[in-house]
């Protein structure tokens, strides 16, 4: 067994500028889920992989390096809607000596059409920070953190967008916050047939990120189609392991908020 | 931007019915050298819209592609040298992408296509 350790982006490497979100403890917990999952990685052996919402390249600089020894041919594609961003992100990438495509664009605005279903990793970082709606899609590094009522709007834009572009054997990492109801969303993709685990799970001062990895699975899916077609509500043991994952506290609080 | 790139992007324009592919208008083309994975060709292969690569690689002043493709020629390392080359190896550093249906520039400026749309496009 190797015990070498995997590289990730260097802080004294990063490039920056005001009006881009510079590494954070959700930047850290993203690339520490990232490397905490390598290996399944290694072994899922990626064609594709993409971050919606680079800002400064951290994270998909990290997941280049981690990936590069054992996983030479991968094709990184990072998008962001801020001009700034894909510069710093670029210039991030090329201190570390790896390449991701780079497109200036609003989540995968331009991709959708031809990359659907291709893609097998998909990290992101949204903004997750509730907000007053109206911040949400402001120019420049606003659009790092506004998240709307709950933190939610741009995260519930992506999560159809990711089901659409993972290939089969896809996989989604998302960061969030207690106050996105996380169990409320891995409720929701079950319906859409992704089974849902917490890799990391973090409280800082300020925040309780989470990031959790999503991937299709077939009992999931069977699940979903049996629940579709009987009407019934979510099968006991689906509850089960979801209370396992989830403070009760949030748990209850967001199947309130669900139930009608 | 490589060519594999341009081969997964369309014209994301309201209302526009074909958006592939993006004409290119070059002002720079850079070559960067990048280790050949044939088993990487072969995967995204399926993938790629072959005659859009072709046209792409040849604006970008390379016509060593050939017109017609099967996979068999997955074997001939003549082939996956100049489909490595053409697909991962020339980057559009400056110029445009053009909408085919609308005309409409997206411009590429140090390699990065900005695919953002004004208010009225979206």
């Amino acid at each position: 067994m190797s015990f070498r350790k995997a590289q990730i982006a260097q802080i004294r490497l990063m490039s920056s500028h005001p009006e881009v979100y510079e590494p954070c403890d959700d930047s850290f917990a993203l690339v520490d889920a990232l490397l905490a999952d390598r290996n399944n990685l290694l072994e899922h052996q990626p064609t594709l992989c993409m971050e919606v919402g680079c800002g400064s390249g951290y994270v998909i600089t990290s997941l280049a390096l981690m990936l590069r020894q054992e996983a030479p041919g991968v094709y990184y594609i990072a998008t962001d809607i801020n001009p700034h961003a894909m510069r710093v992100t670029s210039e991030t990438l090329e201190a570390h000596g790896v390449h991701a495509e780079l497109i200036n664009t609003d989540i995968s605005s331009g991709l959708e059409k031809r990359l659907a279903g291709l893609v097998d990793v998909m990290v992101v970082n949204p903004p997750y920070v509730p907000t007053p709606e109206d911040e949400v899609g402001r120019e420049g590094i606003a659009s790092a953190w506004a998240g709307g009522e709950n933190g939610r709007c741009v995260i519930d834009k992506i999560l159809p967008i990711a089901d659409y572009l993972l290939s089969d054997k896809g996989w989604l990492y998302m960061v969030m916050l207690t106050a996105n109801k996380p169990s409320q969303i891995c409720l929701q993709m079950r319906e859409k047939g992704y089974a849902s685990r917490i890799v990391v799970q973090r409280s800082t001062e300020e925040e309780s990120l989470h990031v959790i990895k999503f991937w299709r699975d077939f009992d999931t899916q069977a699940d979903a189609k049996e629940k579709a077609a009987t009407n019934k509500t979510v099968p006991a043991r689906v509850m089960e392991s979801l209370v396992s994952q989830f403070p009760l506290s949030s748990f209850w609080r967001s199947c309130g908020s669900h139930s009608s | 931007m490589r060519l594999l790139t341009h081969n997964m992007l369309s014209s994301n324009i309201k209302g526009v019915a074909n958006g592939f592919p993006l004409g290119i208008e070059v002002e720079k083309v850079i070559e960067k050298q990048v280790e050949l994975s044939a088993d990487f060709l072969r995967n995204l292969f399926p993938k790629i819209e072959w005659k859009a690569l072709v046209d792409a690689a040849r604006t970008m002043g390379y016509a060593e592609l050939p017109e017609e493709v099967d996979s068999s020629m997955l074997d001939s390392n003549e082939f996956l040298t100049k489909f490595h080359h053409a697909l991962l190896e020339l980057h559009l550093e400056e110029g445009a992408l053009v909408c085919p249906e609308t005309g409409r520039r997206f411009p590429v400026t140090k390699g990065i296509p900005n695919m953002l749309l004004h208010e009225d496009e979206v």
